[in-house]
């Protein structure tokens, strides 16, 4: 069945009151870019975030966590999409703890997670594209350890982070999956230039540059030249995750855009009233409910461990992607001038959809997969 | 999510007595209109094969598995009914009948209807025996249904009926036609009823229209005073436009199956070698599309199973598959280049792909044109002003 259960639901809730209460575009998001915030985000709310249980929703319960799954996951995140609220949830608690979960790594880094003291990161993407196949940074054994080269973008969070994931290269050749490791890093690592950049939404990644940084050999995450089995679940977990959150910037900017027909008055009428808006308003809804379906498929498929799963997380962030690309734009069309103000709220979602949407792979990447996937 | 132990034992028989009773010939997918089963008095059975899986089928109401086990239905609950169908669809079984009974007026009988009208008309509804057919749309009636004029007039012991409707689907084949007729000239919504009557009755006459794609599925039906018993009026004189919106709900869930495409197999798979880049890209944009909706249309069946779907998601649903589908055919004729252009050539089946292209198109004009039901959904889902 693909309807939610009694304690999902109460999740739901929770997440919903918190977020519209704590998480709100007013207290967090303009608050923080307009004080000039290195983060980002808060850390006050992400320890609110740990007081709630939520930083523990993926980290297994034998590590104190909730040990939910993806379609509790994505309940959270659609909250967070709509409230647009900047947090690390869904790189540290979703996606690096995935990746961490069943490690030596997680253990240690576990505790801080719950606590709402640590944030991690995950380095993937090389280029300006999300390529995950072709990592070229190189990891050399060294001594009792290992030497990184290379340099990472689109870190999110990378320079609040404590520790960072990096996918790096101990074997096979670029665009292979094996001979990849994943490291976990220290932020303070001797010969990591971390350069901390703002993102179109205000949010904050990092260019990394690693010169010859050298970890010790229990700093692998997993396996060594096995990595690409942590870095597909967090990359699963990221993608559903991001797909529900994109449901929520979809979903919140549509409702803005709703409340606004129903208020302003041209011609002696409501907008609302004219045919031509409301035909298109509807053709949103439509796709945002589509999107949704697909995201919690995608993340129920995820949590039944069915080999179907990859495929409809593909599926389901390019649908999100797509809905949340075509929600944002009728919203700052449909509100005319006043939608290209910073006064009004809806160009927040715009800004952060393309970076959502870009975030573990835009929806043409995802597309592409499909049809790979599929064999054509 | 484990599936709980009486659900496992019921997928366990279920899919024995599938196995037991599914002739080989039923598992094999359905190749053109003939191999489709609609029942009725009238229909020839293309096989053995196949009158005997609708026999065993109607036998065990699983023709309607979630119909109350009173009129012949199967009485699953909506969790063994999905079960069914995922076992039916595991071994590639047909559907062993197709009916406008079953998919639009049985649930509005179901409803609307008296217990004597249930008792009469469901059962062989269920066992194929009737072929329903709807007679809603006139050519003064289109998207704006309500303004139907078909009289109904009340003779005492009878209701004489006069008028003409069109895109009657399959009118020259239905047994029975469920009609909107009106009954009062008072108020336009509020003078409208729902009628039931044989298509054998005196005056009753139907002419196929031919469409675009050379195929005839819709009629015009004319009706020259004919006679229709009072007991077969369904729900109260008057208020039938509240019966019709029920049913045009579930006409609406079933047009918007055709967007699942009969399957979930991707399209791309389907094309042979794509090699051009620009078509690839479209047809990977409309998989994911195709496969979003499938999750959609799966959670909108739970959601109506569990009475927690919005009264107008069918007009989202059916707005969203039929334009889904339009955009499948689009594809499959840009797939096939040239070839798919031949009209009449055994390579295409006498134009196969060309003439369900065309048919397609009316997908988003019957059952509600896709603009009515962008409107329904701003109306009623939005709560948009003045719509």
């Amino acid at each position: 069945m693909t309807l939610l259960t009694d304690d999902q639901r109460q999740l739901h809730d929770m997440a919903k009151s918190f977020l519209a209460e704590e998480g709100t575009i007013k207290k967090q998001l303009r608050h923080w870019r307009d004080t000039g915030c290195k983060d980002g985000f808060g850390h006050g709310l992400w320890k609110q975030f740990a007081e709630l249980g939520l930083t523990g929703i993926a980290i297994p319960e034998d590590n104190g966590g909730l040990g939910l799954g993806a379609t509790e996951a994505a309940l959270v995140l659609e909250e967070v999409g709509r409230n647009l609220t900047p947090s690390p949830f869904l790189t540290t608690a979703v996606a690096a703890a995935r990746a961490l979960e069943g490690t030596a790594q997680g253990n240690r880094w576990f505790p801080g997670i719950l606590a709402g003291d640590t944030v991690a990161a995950l380095a993937i993407d090389e280029g300006k594209h999300h390529r995950p196949g072709a990592v070229a940074t190189t990891a050399t054994r060294s001594g009792n350890g290992f030497t990184l080269s290379g340099a990472k973008q689109f870190v999110v969070h990378g320079a609040s982070a404590d520790v960072i994931l990096v996918a790096a290269r101990t074997g096979g050749s670029v665009g292979e999956r094996e001979g990849v490791t994943l490291f976990a890093v220290e932020r303070d690592a001797n010969g990591l230039d971390i350069e901390n950049v703002t993102l179109a939404d205000h949010s904050k990644a990092a260019r990394l540059t690693f010169n010859d940084v050298v970890v010790d050999a229990d700093a692998v995450v997993g396996e060594v030249d096995n990595g690409w089995a942590p870095l597909s679940r967090a990359l699963n977990a990221g993608r559903a995750g991001s797909a529900a959150e994109l449901v929520g910037v979809a979903a919140g900017s549509a409702d803005m855009t709703t409340d606004y027909l129903k208020q302003r008055k041209q011609f002696g009428k409501l907008i609302g009233e004219f045919q031509a808006l409301q035909h298109r308003a509807a053709h949103l809804f439509s796709e945002i409910e589509i999107a949704r379906a697909a995201a919690y498929k995608a993340a129920e498929l995820l949590d039944a461990g069915s080999d179907r799963a990859e495929l409809m997380v593909h599926v389901a962030k390019a649908k999100a992607g797509r809905a949340a690309a075509l929600s944002v734009q009728e919203g700052v069309q449909m509100h005319g001038g006043i939608g290209m103000t910073d006064e009004h709220d809806i160009g927040f979602y715009m800004k952060r959809q393309a970076v959502l949407d870009r975030l573990f792979g835009d929806w043409r990447f995802h597309a592409g997969e499909v049809a790979r996937l599929a064999g054509y | 999510m484990a599936e709980a132990a009486d659900l496992t034992q019921f997928r366990e028989e279920t899919r024995a007595w599938l196995e037991a009773n599914c002739p080989p010939e039923m598992r094999q997918p359905v190749k053109s209109e003939e191999d489709v089963c609609w029942g009725g008095r009238n229909f020839k059975f293309q096989s053995d094969a196949q009158k005997r899986w609708l026999e065993v089928m109607a036998q065990r109401g699983w023709t309607t598995p979630d119909w109350p086990r009173e009129v012949g239905g199967g009485g699953l609950t909506p969790a063994e009914s999905k079960i069914l169908k995922e076992e039916m669809r595991r071994i590639g079984a047909r559907n062993p009948l197709n009916s406008f009974g079953i998919s639009m007026l049985g649930p509005a009988l179901l409803k609307y209807g008296t217990e004597e009208q249930k008792q009469r008309f469901l059962p062989p509804i269920v066992r194929g025996e009737i072929r329903w057919c709807q007679g809603y749309s006139e050519p003064g009636a289109g998207s704006d249904l309500a303004g139907l004029q078909t009289r109904a007039e009340d003779m005492g012991d009878h209701y004489l009926v006069n008028g003409q409707k069109v895109w009657t689907s399959y009118a020259d084949q239905a047994d029975w036609i469920f009609c909107l007729v009106r009954t009062s000239t008072e108020s336009k919504h509020g003078g409208i009823s729902f009628l039931l009557f044989d298509m054998e009755s005196e005056g009753v006459s139907t002419k196929p229209i031919l469409l675009i794609s050379g195929y005839s599925p819709f009629c015009e039906t004319f009706m020259d005073n004919v006679k229709v018993p009072k007991d077969q009026v369904v729900g109260e004189v008057n208020k039938g436009w509240d019966v019709a919106k029920y049913l045009l709900g579930h006409e609406r869930e079933m047009i918007s199956g055709m967007g699942l495409g009969g399957g979930t197999a991707l399209l791309g798979k389907t094309l042979g070698e794509i090699d051009d880049p620009a078509l690839r890209a479209e047809v990977a944009a409309f998989d994911v599309d195709a496969l979003a909706f499938a999750a959609m249309s799966e959670r909108f069946i739970d959601q109506l199973k569990a009475g927690e779907a919005h009264p107008a998601m069918p007009s989202m649903m059916k707005y969203a598959g039929t334009e889904l589908n339009k955009k499948r055919h689009e594809l499959i004729m840009a797939g096939g280049g040239s070839d798919t252009l031949e009209w009449e050539s055994e390579r295409t089946r006498k134009g196969k792909p060309a003439r369900e292209w065309l048919r397609t198109k009316a997908n988003s004009i019957e059952g509600g044109t896709s603009e009515v039901q962008l409107g329904i959904i701003a109306k009623h889902i939005l709560r948009l002003p003045g719509a």
